[in-house]
């Protein structure tokens, strides 16, 4: 018994903490110099799988789509707690929209199958779409409770959940399978257990182990792989044609929304009036502002 | 080249009976794409009893009401909605389809663009229509998408070139609600539901909801505070400030996230936009998605003890120092001039 969820996870950029060198002279921002982390929301959202399964068992697999490096928050999951890690990365899906990411979400979520739940983070700090999740929910045809707060009961197929709405709360029960998106103050993520980040930093995808066997000829990369998912530090990786996806759908050709302009935020002059942080300074504004009615 | 039937369309939310603010502010604005596009203005209103909001778009300028008014649609539920509306969406192929990016909007519009194959932009701060030259193609009339993006520091223009839906969701108070000096005669066609069990596999057990109390947008006066004030204590010093001068408390995105004020009070891209007489920053580096949220306040007084910060950009009155003793030297001075 016990429920399998598939969680969402997303590398985003920490677009929190732009440095000045982070932008260049041209006012745009160098991608590759940005710190990579942990979308904060996904990862509340991997916290609610595992206590479903702390408290009914099951498993747990944590996918995301990126790029190679996407890999590190994989590993970061594992290191919390997930069973299954699942790398969806192929040069084609570069410059995916939210439908194109669906898309390829929605396949590899088939692939994998047998699912109770999938959990995402209600949105991502690079883009803060909310897309995603009810983008892949439709692909998939099922059910979908956005902004959620917390799971307040589980009995066989149906859940429970409380959820946020304009103004207030909402109790739904919904059937399984069905896509939860977590706000992230619904749970308070684990942290990372020694023992498993012991065993799972060396954790692996495809495209890692391809790069230890170039230049050394005694590696080859079938054993290699077959020798990671033996000791189960191998993270599982799916590209374009093993997924089976029509290329047409991933990456930028399967993106209807294209980005025609991008303009760095140059700001006008200056021309404030300056009010010194005195007595009579803030005095005299006091008056303006009064004389000019906007106070009374 | 893809046709497109030029027509735009906005999904009305409901409010206590009564259609949402930020569909109204749609309407205003889908009103003006109409008449650049030559088009029709067209509402859709999914619920039960409705037909009086369908009559309230009529001020606003639409031509159409689409109405699907049923017992089981009392309530927004997504299955039976976004079924309802996607497939509106896919007979009638609207070139335009606009969504407030409320809880409802969110959960909603993904879920038609995703049915349609469609493109989606999310918390627009701005929309028009351009003819557009991309990657050698001309096209015509096409939704310019504005929307800051990647922490701020550009703002992006979207487009949805190739596909003949293009569908944006806005924030609340982005657009000005403006309705007709007097209302037109349009017309309300019925749409037929018919429920299906797939509708309830989510059932709704319980709802709260609370009078919402802050009104941020109807304010004159708003006293904000942002993540340089540095603590919750500090916060205090924007409610007294705002309960001398009879302000509302506001707070940019850091100062939600860092828990100094509640998210139902951020001014910015992702909160409400406000265009107060008075707009005070605190402690707020001016980023462009809270600039965005207030810029167009008729006076700005802008506090922070980093002259650099880009607020003084936009403020018509800077003062350069600590927050913690100006704002007392302010309070003060105000409680002895009003004597």
């Amino acid at each position: 018994m016990g429920y399998h969820s598939i969680v969402l996870v997303k590398q985003v950029p920490d677009t929190a903490n732009i440095s000045g060198q982070v932008m260049k002279e041209d006012g745009t921002v160098n991608r590759a110099l940005l710190p990579a982390i942990f979308n904060h929301e996904d990862r509340v959202a991997l916290e609610i799988a595992l206590q479903i399964q702390d408290n009914f068992g099951g498993t747990v697999s944590a996918i995301t789509m990126g790029p190679p490096r996407a890999s590190d928050v994989l590993r970061e999951c594992l290191f919390m707690g997930a069973d299954n890690a699942y790398l969806i990365s192929d040069r084609k899906f570069a410059g995916a929209d939210t439908l194109a990411t669906s898309y390829v979400l929605s396949e590899a979520i088939k692939k994998i199958g047998n699912y109770d739940f999938i959990f995402a983070g209600r949105q991502a700090i690079d883009g803060d779409t909310a897309q995603v999740g009810p983008q892949t929910a439709e692909k998939l045809g099922i059910p979908q409770i956005t902004y959620a707060q917390e799971i307040i009961s589980l009995k066989e197929n149906h859940a429970v959940i409380k959820k946020k709405i304009e103004g207030g709360y909402e109790i739904l029960e919904t059937a399984l399978p069905c896509l939860i998106t977590v706000l992230k103050d619904a749970v308070f993520p684990r942290p990372y257990k020694a023992k498993r980040v012991m065993t799972y930093k060396n954790a692996k995808t495809l495209i890692e182990l391809e790069k230890l066997t170039e230049g050394n000829s005694l590696l080859y990369i079938d054993q290699l792989k077959y020798e990671y998912i033996s000791k189960h530090i191998y993270i599982n990786t799916l590209t374009m044609d093993d997924l089976k996806l029509d290329s047409e759908r991933c990456g930028v050709a399967g993106s209807p929304t294209k980005v025609h302009k991008i303009e760095s935020v140059v700001l006008k002059g200056n021309k404030h009036e300056n009010i010194e942080p005195t007595k009579q300074g803030i005095g005299n504004l006091i008056d303006k502002l009064m004389e000019d009615h906007i106070f009374g | 080249m893809i046709k497109r039937n030029n027509d735009v369309w906005v999904f009305i939310e409901q409010r206590n009976d009564r259609p949402a603010d930020v569909s109204l502010e749609l309407l205003s604005k889908g009103r003006k794409l109409a008449i650049e596009l030559n088009s029709q203005l067209k509402a859709v209103v999914i619920g039960y009893n409705v037909e009086n909001i369908a009559v309230e778009t009529f001020n606003y300028g639409v031509s159409e009401v689409l109405i699907t008014d049923h017992p089981e649609l009392i309530h927004y539920k997504t299955l039976p909605y976004s079924k309802i509306l996607s497939e509106l969406v896919e007979k009638f192929r609207p070139g335009v389809v606009l969504f407030g990016a409320t809880i409802i909007g969110r959960d909603l519009a993904p879920r038609v663009a995703s049915y349609n194959k469609c493109g989606l932009t999310a918390d627009c701060t701005d929309l028009q229509i351009a003819d557009v030259k991309y990657l050698r193609n001309e096209y015509k009339n096409l939704l310019l998408q504005i929307r800051p993006a990647f922490g701020g520091n550009i703002i992006a223009t979207i487009i949805t070139p190739d596909v003949d839906i293009q569908i944006a969701t806005v924030r609340e108070g982005v657009m000005r609600l403006e309705p007709l000096v007097s209302s037109v005669k349009g017309k309300i066609t019925n749409i037929a539901y018919h429920p299906s069990e797939l509708d309830n596999i989510v059932k709704i057990i319980e709802q709260h909801r609370e009078e919402n109390r802050v009104n941020l947008k109807g304010s004159p006066i708003i006293v904000a505070g942002g993540y340089g004030l540095g603590n919750k204590a500090n916060f205090k010093l924007i409610q007294e400030l705002a309960d001398t001068i009879g302000g509302e408390v506001a707070g940019s995105r850091a100062a939600v996230d860092a828990g100094f004020v509640t998210p139902d009070r951020q001014v910015g891209q992702t909160g409400v936009t406000v265009r107060p007489k008075l707009y005070i920053a605190v402690g707020i580096s001016g980023a462009i998605q809270h600039r965005a949220g207030m810029q167009e306040s008729n006076k700005i007084i802008a506090i922070n003890n980093d002259p650099e910060a880009p607020i003084f950009g936009i403020a018509h009155y800077g003062i350069v120092g600590d927050a913690a003793q100006i704002i007392p030297t302010f309070i003060n001075l105000f409680k002895q001039k009003l004597r």
